[in-house]
């Protein structure tokens, strides 16, 4: 009787406890930049569970339900980086030139101050990769930045598994401030053609010898004298990108590497989810374009090394106007914060219009991550992911004011302030205590 | 002009007179002929004269008539005065001649049809690595930082390359003059105010050396207070007092030594000759100073070494702004593209510093830190108006307040009859990201904004546009 009882108190307790499934939220009155369906103006956003259900002028908010008063601000789809290295305790495993078993799933560093920092400005997903030092390079992994929670509940299962390829200065280790005795293999950009040619050779050995067996299987006399294949984990993700269900994100500064490396893929039939930096992808706008091969840039930081010395700020515009995929990342924990002005640049260096550059730092990551469907524009049914602006966030003057992940907001200006003065009076009452009153001279 | 028609026919008189014509054919019949017989008075007279015009006529090759261009029409920031909605600039020469709501226009003036635009004074960057750092990454290309702790001897401003591809890509985004500064060790040497203009580096340069830089290292990003001065930063002031009190003394050495033949001179010492207009009060010092405790123990060498400073970086400047507005110094910020040391200092401190300085009625100028990036100078001053400051103290953070702390707001900074005529004229707010410039005049002569970039721009949009 007793254990009934017991069992049905924590039955009871179990339903009542609220589960991860988001929450709700109304957001009254704000300037909607939706990205795909246009500008609402004194717009209200209905969130239930998480998820956006309306969206429309003079909308009526379910009573008790939480509400942002978004009146003179902007509100508008939680910025993406499609491209940063934050959240993680290791980024590059530089001991071997191919490490394709490594996985930043099993790196991630929830407690990651950059976190919050990209929060602050109005970052809600990011693409936290595998370092640049490996032609092949890990597997990388999309969050969302949930700050304060686990790493389970920031990660995003729905997104393309993509893995890192790195071309060029780094895996070739030309900038290494003390060359080594014995350097790693490759040192060249022929050399790291080479080796990521040979993995793939190894990997496509590899794949039939498991097709083998599979096959050689399904004969009942012949299972009891069969040996499966020893399993190759550096190998398994190159297999999953020659089935399809891996693609490749590729380091690349020069032209001509980026061609050679769209000609591998074609060798080994594998996906290239979009070229990192490519910083002449203006050069070679028309081939990307052809291919429908996108690309995550920077917006004007460049010259920092000799294969960024042609990088030029006109690029994102230049190669969204001619047809390619284009998304403005950070590749930092800095500049991850002010992606909203570096989206900016793109009209003064290339004149795209608002909705096309606030397209490079929402939708389009979102379909370079393959999320396109549950986030990077205000729609009904998407996950209500959302920042919201003082100014319109293409202004240099703004700053973001909240940031909101299914509901929740996790960054909040206003009542950060209040904490900082809290912070400080703290700080005050403590400063007075030492103090001896009177009495001592 | 005048004066030069007056001789010219006074010359034409003298000319006749004897009988030739100018020009160098009569000339030498004029000489060599022997039918020809002059007293040798004559010839002598007119030798002088010829040689006078044959000069005077190169000199005038040489000194092209002043140019006058008339911007028409803008809508005026002069920064220092009122704002002049439809306004008119004069350029002559190198120098504004006029500006005002009313200004006539010389028949010979070029006129620049600038409705619908806003003329600014070019901006100043108050720290840059333009024309001494190409790719940061490449030593070759890199002449930011000498070797060694102490090198008050190295100058910035006598390793510039004019043709760095980043000096016209910046200016192309309205900045006219910046600082070229040294970096690394305790003292990095000298820097040089230059204007983005100029075929040679003796043309760059407006004003060197502008100051002398010390550098105390930014504290390693922590979640610990500090509560007592770093030892470190008390070891290094220690280090630049021996500096000082050394170069001084050098100093009395060699006087002694020029009034006492006895006495030997002291050996000649690169580094302490170069600290002695320093000691001497004359050339600032700009001290890179980043914590509270070290901003104020920096704050006590200057009143006690009695050194005329600029403070740079100051990321805890918002702590301590009313201690620096008391010791009267400016702030020359850095990058605003940093994080906050200090996590407890809350994600936007160096964000709303610049606010926090202003308000305590410091002298501030933004600065980009940078060769490649220097062109987001106003975009740094653009954040910390976001962040509370005014947006007419940031233009001022970008304009006159770096003009005032480098010693040239005689010359620039604010758009001024008789200043330089270092103009730029934009569509929009020019703190503004995607406003376009639409033309530039360094020293009065209308710049081409085309750059490394445009260049390559060009080049791949014929790619594109090839039927291949």
């Amino acid at each position: 009787m007793k254990k009934i009882v017991v069992l049905v108190i924590v039955f009871i307790g179990l339903l009542l406890t609220p589960g991860w499934a988001g929450q709700d939220l109304f957001i009254k009155n704000g300037t909607l930049l939706t990205i795909t369906k246009g500008i609402i103006s004194g717009g209200d956003i209905l969130i239930i569970d998480g998820k956006i259900r309306q969206i429309g002028q003079d909308l009526a908010p379910p009573e008790g339900i939480p509400v942002v008063d978004a009146t003179g601000l902007y509100v508008m789809p939680g910025i993406i980086d499609s491209h940063t290295h934050i959240a993680l305790s290791g980024t590059n495993e530089g001991s071997v030139a191919i490490s394709s078993e490594v996985r930043m799933k099993d790196v991630i560093n929830a407690e990651d101050t950059s976190i919050y920092t990209a929060l602050t400005g109005g970052v809600t997903m990011v693409h936290t990769m595998h370092g640049s030092a490996n032609p092949i390079g890990g597997e990388n992994v999309v969050l969302k930045l949930k700050w304060g929670k686990t790493a389970e509940d920031m990660y995003v299962p729905y997104a393309y598994r993509t893995l890192k390829f790195a071309l060029g200065e780094n895996p070739k280790r030309a900038n290494m401030m003390v060359v080594s005795a014995n350097p790693r293999y490759p040192q060249t950009r022929m050399g790291v053609v080479a080796i990521i040619r040979r993995e793939f050779e190894k990997a496509r050995a590899y794949m039939e010898e498991w097709k083998r067996y599979n096959q050689l299987k399904k004969n009942k006399k012949l299972v009891s004298f069969l040996l499966p294949p020893r399993r190759n984990l550096r190998l398994e993700p190159l297999v999953l990108m020659m089935e399809g269900k891996m693609v490749a994100r590729c380091h690349t500064y020069q032209a001509d590497e980026t061609l050679e490396f769209i000609k591998l893929s074609k060798e080994f039939g594998f996906k290239i989810g979009a070229f990192e930096h490519a910083w002449e992808a203006y050069k070679i706008a028309k081939e990307l374009a052809a291919e429908k091969i996108g690309i995550s840039v920077f917006a004007d930081s460049w010259a920092y090394k000799m294969e960024a010395y042609q990088g030029i700020a006109y690029m994102a515009a230049f190669c969204a106007k001619n047809g390619v995929l284009v998304s403005i990342n950070s590749d930092s924990g800095e500049r991850i914060r002010r992606l909203f002005n570096d989206a900016a640049k793109t009209m003064r260096y290339g004149d795209l219009s608002e909705e096309e550059a606030l397209k490079l730092i929402t939708i389009n990551p979102a379909i370079q991550l393959g999320v396109e469907k549950r986030v990077g524009s205000l729609e009904v049914g998407k996950d209500a992911d959302i920042a919201i602006f003082k100014e319109h966030p293409l202004s240099a003057f703004t700053r973001c004011e909240k940031t909101i992940i299914e509901g929740e907001i996790y960054f909040d200006r206003a009542k950060y302030l209040e904490e900082q003065k809290k912070k400080e009076q703290k700080k005050k009452e403590k400063a007075e205590k030492k103090t001896p009153k009177g009495g001592l001279k | 002009m005048k004066g030069y028609l007056k001789m010219k026919t006074g010359i034409k008189k003298m000319v006749s007179r004897v009988n030739i014509k100018p020009g160098l054919s009569n000339f030498s019949s004029y000489f060599f002929s022997s039918r020809t017989k002059f007293n040798r008075k004559t010839i002598t007279f007119g030798v002088v004269i010829l040689s006078w015009l044959v000069i005077n006529s190169l000199f005038l090759i040489a000194q092209q008539p002043e140019q006058v261009i008339a911007i028409k029409g803008a809508k005026i920031i002069t920064v220092t005065g009122e704002e002049i909605p439809n306004g008119i600039i004069l350029i002559k020469g190198k120098l504004i001649a006029d500006i005002g709501p009313n200004v006539n226009i010389p028949s010979e003036a070029k006129v620049i049809e600038a409705q619908g635009l806003r003329a600014y004074p070019g901006l100043i960057d108050g720290y840059s690595f333009l024309g001494i750092q190409e790719i940061s990454s490449v030593r070759a290309t890199v002449d930011t930082r000498e070797t060694g702790d102490i090198n008050p001897q190295a100058n910035s401003y006598e390793a510039l390359r004019p043709d760095s591809v980043h000096i016209p890509i910046t200016r192309a985004n309205g900045i006219t003059c910046a600082l070229v500064a040294p970096t690394g060790g305790l003292i990095s040497g000298m820097s040089g105010l230059i204007k983005l203009d100029g075929w040679t580096p003796g043309e760059l340069v407006v004003k060197g050396p502008v100051a002398m830089h010390i550098q105390f290292p930014m504290p390693r990003r922590s979640f610990r207070r500090q509560s007592k001065p770093s030892v470190s930063t008390s070891k290094k002031i220690n280090q630049l007092k021996k500096l000082f009190a050394e170069a001084r003394y050098y100093e009395k050495r060699r006087l002694a030594a020029q009034k006492n033949t006895l006495l030997p001179y002291p050996d000649f010492d690169e580094k302490l000759e170069a600290l002695l207009p320093v000691v001497h009060g004359q050339l600032p010092v700009m001290i890179s100073v980043y914590a509270e405790n070290d901003i104020k123990q920096v704050i006590k060498l200057v009143k006690e070494e009695k050194l005329k400073a600029i403070l740079f970086g100051v990321h805890d400047g918002c702590k301590v702004a009313n201690e620096i507005a008391q010791a009267g110094l400016p702030v020359v910020l850095d990058s605003l593209y940093n994080m906050p040391v200090r996590w407890e200092d809350g994600y936007d401190a160096l964000y709303r510093n610049p606010a926090a300085l202003v308000k305590a009625g410091v002298k501030i100028a933004f600065s980009s830190q940078s060769a490649s990036v220097a062109k987001d100078l106003p975009w740094h001053a653009a954040k910390a108006v976001a962040f509370g400051l005014e947006a007419e103290e940031a233009l001022k953070a970008v304009t006159i307040n770096p003009a005032e702390i480098f010693g040239v707001a005689d010359q620039m900074g604010s758009l001024e009859k008789g200043k330089l005529a270092n103009i730029v004229l934009t569509d929009g707010d020019i703190l503004e990201i995607k406003r376009h410039v639409k033309h530039l005049f360094i020293e009065g002569q209308e710049i081409d904004l085309s750059n490394y970039y445009t260049e390559l721009l060009h080049k791949f949009e014929k790619r594109l546009n090839e039927n291949k």
